[in-house]
């Protein structure tokens, strides 16, 4: 084992936040490394047509995912059960490589709430505790949405966000989305087109009153400049984004945004195929030293830094500061410790809707194409009588139309030969999807862990996780089939389908890829990993940021907040850490 | 920009700075084009001093004249799923089914490759059978599954009709297919619906995927329902409501043959590599 050059800081995973990362630090004069497990890559020329539409190798075998034969998790629904590894990825897909998921997102990015950051004392103050029930842990995140505000606007000008603003100083606008946090600046660049299947939920929903708007997009919608100088490409509609990696370089991505200038940065030092095995603490346990991590030639690592960042994908997160022995792990029989409490998910629940007659050329898309109501998510409706709390962005969004995933059939169609045949020609065209993408709440018994029997291709313990729905999951899909059903009808679709939640989460349907939690944000050390700067209450020189410090989780995609606090935590640490090391918070 | 030169459908780019606002791209043969020409603007080649050795990836010359050859499969496991794959996707009205579009020896490649030896799963034990919100939890790898499914099935339609599975009439192939795809029939190795399960998901694969995988023979599956394929620039056409978009879709191979095309008289594979005008990240630092 080598022990290399101490430098100022170390990143662990180079994707969305760690780039943001290393990019604030670098300007900022501090030399720093980052450690990423997975290959360089860049738009050109690993990103090019023709070969990244390729639906089989990059939609169905995970071409830019993590490799679940090296590393993966175990799950089980509850604690009575043993878990088992989840052999092949289903429920949620983890990213690989250079660029983290940031690669292969849709490009979906929103603000969350005022409400989803102070879930816990807005809920009780209009609703009472007991809407909560005994075993949701939601909580406040320590940080409220006018603190982040201004490094929303930063996330937003840094990708050429298109969207339009629906609260803008003060006013609220039609257009746009009247419900969010109050903007102080314009979406840099317009909103997407829309589709055939967006003009049709625009006028449904205008019949119910429902206040509709084009959903905030990271396909860029006219060439934008960024503020770090780096132009950054239009989309096309060419209908593969998520899964795939963009050719035109007009998905926001670390490598449209931020790469070209840190990639020139001599105070930049890129180690790709660097897989972190831990990060090391000196004797008081209270200070990080140095990260130990394989390195293309499988040899042992040690690399000395004064900062640590641990900015890979959530669960992986989790895992590291598990495995590292940082904060203590979390025991729900006890209800002690802080690591791997409060894991949260995402409850999606979905209508697809059947016409005849039509031509939607749903193919025609990009990721984060969409129309949206937010009339029913976070706490923007009343929840007096409903026993659950939170709620789902409802749109619709036909972000493909590739053919082996999307071929719908109406209910009752067998699943093959001749009737499955001709409805896949008949509903190819003539259909389309709405999407209520919503919260979920955290539980004392839904948790992460290191698993005490199955480990990774380097020997060391998988992450378990103890997962399952619980009250406002339910009770929240049985509301949005509701309300899908009535926007479905208002859509005047010939048939739609939809359904509720199962029973159980189930490992084996895809999902959502927004996990979050284990590694939470708060104000009380007892109840969270990270201050509100992302600084673990335990070794103050290493910061945790991602999704994992979500302390539940709101209905949106993720990334635009994880960018946001990436900011925020950047802006503190430039201005105070660095000059005067310690608790930020 | 000529009618009559076979350009690459989407090879464009996006520009930033320059005389030329915005981008794009883009060009197909014209019975093909997504968008007209006028929208099409496409910078000359920026100087690429840094680079000079880059290069598309080399055409190839003659695609799809390959021979075929069976990998995994045994010949009465080609005969099984030959006859499983059309009973799944029949030819019928619409078009050729599963088997004249290739699907059988697109699962054969796959079986043949990473997915078929389960390269790409956790295959370390201790196994249990687990729940089913708990996934897939077998021993056995997707090729495993198939040998042993294969003949298992066939011993069933001996015992209940006297013959290989491949020999009976359609009928009696559906029928023991819904007792696969039921679990009325069962196995004592491999369950008959994790088979079942598998066979279908892979042959509705076959039949959708690109055609360099062997399936999809003559893109006949994107024939059918109306799917463009991988070349896509539909900038102007998406808000174009409700119209039909009637186009000859184009495949993989079908663009790396292009490749060698000119856009204004530009190498295609040096348009590539001007991506954004930028330099090539892997070559900085």
């Amino acid at each position: 084992m080598a022990t290399l050059k101490p430098v100022d800081a170390v990143v662990i995973g180079v994707g969305w936040t760690g780039g943001i990362v290393a990019s604030e630090l670098t300007k900022a004069g501090l030399n720093v490394v980052g450690l990423e497990r997975g290959m360089f890559r860049d738009t050109d020329p690993d990103f090019q047509v023709p070969q990244v539409h390729d639906e089989l190798d990059y939609g169905i075998r995970y071409k830019l995912f993590q490799d679940a034969a090296k590393e993966t998790y175990t799950f089980r629904n509850d604690a009575s059960q043993g878990a088992l590894p989840i052999r092949q990825f289903g429920s949620f897909i983890p990213g690989n490589g250079l660029g983290g998921a940031g690669v292969h997102w849709n490009g979906v990015t929103w603000r969350f709430l005022p409400w989803d950051f102070e879930t816990r004392s807005q809920t009780i103050a209009r609703y009472g505790a007991g809407i909560l029930g005994d075993d949701c842990t939601s909580q406040d995140w320590g940080v409220t949405y006018d603190e982040i505000e201004p490094y929303y606007d930063r996330f937003e000008y840094l990708c050429g966000i298109g969207g339009k603003a629906g609260h803008l100083q003060g006013k609220k606008i039609a257009g746009g989305n009247i419900f969010e946090g109050n903007r102080s600046c314009e979406y840099p660049s317009p909103p997407m087109k829309q589709q055939y299947a967006g003009q049709l939920f625009s006028e449904g929903t205008g019949k119910l009153g429902y206040h509709r708007f084009p959903q905030p997009s990271a396909n860029s919608t006219r060439p934008h400049t960024n503020p770090e100088g780096v132009e950054i490409g239009l989309c096309v509609y060419c209908g593969y984004c998520e899964r795939y990696s963009c050719e035109m370089g007009a998905k926001a991505s670390l490598q449209t945004t931020l790469l070209p200038n840190l990639m020139k940065n001599p105070k930049f030092e890129l180690r790709p195929s660097s897989h972190v095995l831990r990060i090391n603490l000196d004797r008081s346990g209270k200070k990080a030293v140095s990260v130990t991590y394989l390195d293309g030639s499988g040899v042992e690592q040690t690399q000395p830094a004064e900062m640590i960042f641990v900015t890979a994908w959530a669960l992986n997160n989790v895992r590291l500061l598990l495995l590292s022995k940082i904060g203590q792990p979390y025991d729900p029989v006890k209800n002690t410790g802080v690591v791997g409490r409060n894991y949260a998910y995402q409850v999606n629940t979905a209508a697809t809707l059947f016409y005849e007659g039509r031509h939607f050329n749903n193919f025609m898309a990009s990721g984060a194409i969409g129309t949206i109501i937010d009339d029913f998510n976070g706490d923007n409706f009343d929840h007096a009588g409903l026993d659950f709390i939170g709620g789902a962005d409802i749109g619709q969004s036909n972000t493909n139309a590739r053919p082996i995933l999307y071929h719908p059939v109406p209910p009752g169609t067998p699943a093959w030969g001749s009737a499955w045949k001709s409805a896949v020609v008949k509903y190819y065209n003539n259909s389309a999807s709405l999407n209520a993408q919503g919260g979920c709440q955290s539980y004392r018994q839904n948790y992460l862990d290191l698993d005490p029997t199955y480990t990774d291709a380097y020997g060391q313990p998988l992450l378990r996780m103890t997962m399952d729905w619980y009250k406002h999951e339910h009770k929240q899909s049985a509301f949005m089939v509701e309300k899908l059903g009535q926007i479905a009808k208002a859509m005047d679709a010939k048939q739609f389908t939809t359904g509720l939640l199962p029973e159980h989460y189930d490992i084996v349907p895809y999902q959502s890829t927004h996990n979050v939690g284990g590694a939470v944000m708060g104000a009380d050390p007892r109840t969270s990993v990270v201050n509100k700067y992302g600084q673990s209450w335990d070794a103050s020189n290493v910061f945790v940021l991602g999704a994992s410090s979500f302390p539940q989780n709101a209905g949106y995609n993720p990334t635009g907040t994880l960018g946001a606090l990436a900011y925020h935590t950047m802006d503190a640490v430039v201005k105070r850490y660095i000059k005067s090391p310690g608790r930020l918070a | 920009m000529p009618d009559d030169k076979p350009l690459s459908r989407k090879l464009f780019v996006i520009l930033g700075s320059g005389a030329v606002a915005g981008v794009a791209a883009v060009a197909a043969p014209e019975a093909l084009r997504a968008e007209p020409l006028a929208e099409a603007v496409v910078k000359p080649a920026a100087p690429h001093s840094m680079h000079p050795q880059h290069h598309a990836p080399p055409a190839p010359k003659a695609l799809g004249s390959r021979p075929e050859a069976y990998a995994y499969l045994t010949g009465p496991e080609v005969a099984f799923v030959e006859a499983a794959v059309e009973r799944l996707i029949p030819t019928d009205a619409h078009g050729p089914g599963g088997k004249e579009a290739g699907v059988a020896y697109y699962i054969d490649q796959q079986l043949a490759g990473r997915y078929g030896r389960g390269d790409t799963m956790y295959t370390h034990g201790p196994w249990a059978p687990g729940l089913p919100t708990q996934g897939y939890q077998l021993r056995f790898t997707p090729a495993d599954v198939y040998r042993l499914g294969i003949a298992a099935t066939d011993a069933h339609a001996k015992s209940a009709y006297g013959k290989d599975f491949h020999l009976l009439d359609g009928a009696h192939q559906d029928a023991i297919l819904q007792g696969l795809e039921s679990a009325a029939i069962t196995f004592d190795d491999v369950p008959a619906k994790t088979f079942f399960g598998m066979l279908l998901g892979d042959t509705v694969q076959g039949f959708f995927a690109d055609p360099m995988y062997g399936g999809n023979r003559d893109k006949v599956g994107w024939k059918t329902i109306g799917f463009p394929g991988v070349g896509a620039v539909y900038l102007e056409s998406v808000d174009k409501f409700n119209v039909p978009y009637n186009v000859a879709p184009v495949g993989i191979a079908d663009e790396m043959q292009k490749s060698m095309a000119l856009i204004d008289g530009v190498p295609v594979e040096h348009v590539q590599s001007r991506l954004a005008g930028r330099t090539r990240l892997r070559d900085m630092s």
